[in-house]
């Protein structure tokens, strides 16, 4: 049973399903297609939070629904938890 | 305060105004549908006075539409209201794209729906401007956005400061961009053949159409419903418990947690859509089968609950 469920593929980012804890092995889901991926967590990523499915540089877009949602602030490593810490908004 | 008057869900009207004039405006805008309305001016004669004559009047009118028979009506015949509050990350995933499908099929039908919501679209604005018909449209709609959100930056307002809102963060969502992905995943795949002033009737027939709105749901439901909205769909992350005196508000929500915690304002849960035990068509299927029995009668939550949040936007401003 996938823990985390991403829009498209190609995506950076799938939104957890069901709480997710550090060092766990997880499947990810996807709602465009029929395939998981698997993604070994690095934190602890709540209900309803997003977990990274791709390590991503300091200042990169973060894709979602195959677009950009936001900016990276910081280095983000693949099965880290995703939120307003280390993500803002690419508008202001 | 005529559009609210004149909704297809209004079986009567009484109008009661401080002076005639202003009074009579509104009775004849109400009365130009065909069905029973009465104005009553408090001036020269008194408050008191004028709701003890409006109350036997409204008993009349009560107990005249007490009679009216159901008739039987075509998809077609309904006019659908959409707009989501205290989205999260399921909203995205799951409730707004079931709205979607339903969207999709109402147009189909030849019904007409209403999205709004002008200043929550930020960081989706692009795609929904796509989906305008015409490039006229297209334009009418990037300027509407530009005036909203210009004049909450005119007021001193930082959008960045309440959006997304803490309930959203709390949800999961970290960016404006983020909520309006979800957000506009509501909005079904077909053109927008028109963009709509605030409570204006749409007049290009059926179809899918922008009014320009808040974004808080009373005002927003409040606005759709004064220009002939008769169900509104609300779908949800973290919980809301709007409803609206005009037209039922059908709640529905992805988030298993909700679902729970507010199962008496939810009417759908979708939640089986995150953990792919629901394909969307199944949602769609769902959420039409339950527009068909509100609009046969059935009382959504909010109506069973009594909850009548009614909020008039103030479209001109005051000398």
């Amino acid at each position: 049973m996938h823990k985390a469920l991403a829009h498209n593929r190609g995506d950076h980012v799938a939104v957890a399903v069901a709480p997710i804890t550090a060092g766990e092995h997880i499947s990810v889901a996807y709602l465009d297609d029929e395939g998981e991926q698997s993604l070994d967590a690095r934190t602890d990523v709540p209900y309803g939070h997003k977990i990274a499915l791709a390590s991503l540089e300091p200042g990169a877009p973060v894709l979602e629904y195959s677009t950009q949602v936001a900016v990276t602030r910081v280095a983000i490593e693949a099965g880290a938890h995703v939120h307003t810490h280390n993500v803002m908004t690419a508008r202001w | 305060m005529i559009g609210t008057g004149s909704n297809p869900n209004v079986a009567a009207a009484v109008v009661i105004g401080i002076e005639p004039n202003w009074t009579e405006r509104i009775v004849e805008g109400i009365a130009a549908t065909g069905k029973p309305v009465a104005g009553f001016a408090i001036e020269g004669q008194g408050e008191l006075e004028i709701v003890r004559q409006a109350s036997w009047t409204a008993m009349e009118f009560v107990q005249r539409a007490s009679e009216q028979q159901r008739e039987r009506v075509d998809l077609s015949d309904l006019t659908v209201s959409i707009k989501c509050g205290e989205s999260d990350t399921t909203t995205g995933l799951g409730s707004c794209p079931t709205v979607g499908v339903a969207v999709d099929r109402l147009v189909d039908a030849g019904a007409t729906v209403f999205f709004g919501e002008t200043s929550e679209l930020t960081g989706g604005e692009h795609l929904v401007a796509d989906r305008m018909a015409t490039s006229e449209l297209r334009d009418a709609f990037l300027t509407a956005y530009a005036d909203y959100v210009g004049e909450i930056t005119r007021g001193g307002v930082d959008l960045l400061g309440s959006q997304p809102t803490e309930g959203n963060i709390a949800g999961g969502l970290s960016t404006i961009e983020e909520k309006a992905l979800g957000n506009i995943q509501k909005l079904g795949s077909k053109p927008v053949i028109g963009v709509l002033g605030p409570a204006e009737p749409p007049a290009n027939g059926p179809g899918l159409y922008f009014m320009d709105t808040s974004s808080a749901a009373a005002e927003c439901i409040t606005l759709m419903a004064g220009a002939g909205a008769v169900v509104h769909f609300f779908p949800t992350g973290q919980g809301n418990i709007i409803g609206n005196p005009i037209e039922p508000v059908i709640k529905l929500t992805a988030n298993a947690a909700t679902a729970t915690t507010m199962s008496e304002h939810i009417d759908l849960d979708v939640s089986d859509l995150v953990l792919r035990r629901m394909r969307l068509d199944e949602a769609g299927d769902k959420l039409m089968e339950l527009l068909r029995r509100t609009a046969n009668g059935r009382l959504t939550a909010a109506e069973a609950l009594g909850h009548r949040e009614f909020v008039m936007t103030k479209l001109y401003r005051s000398a």
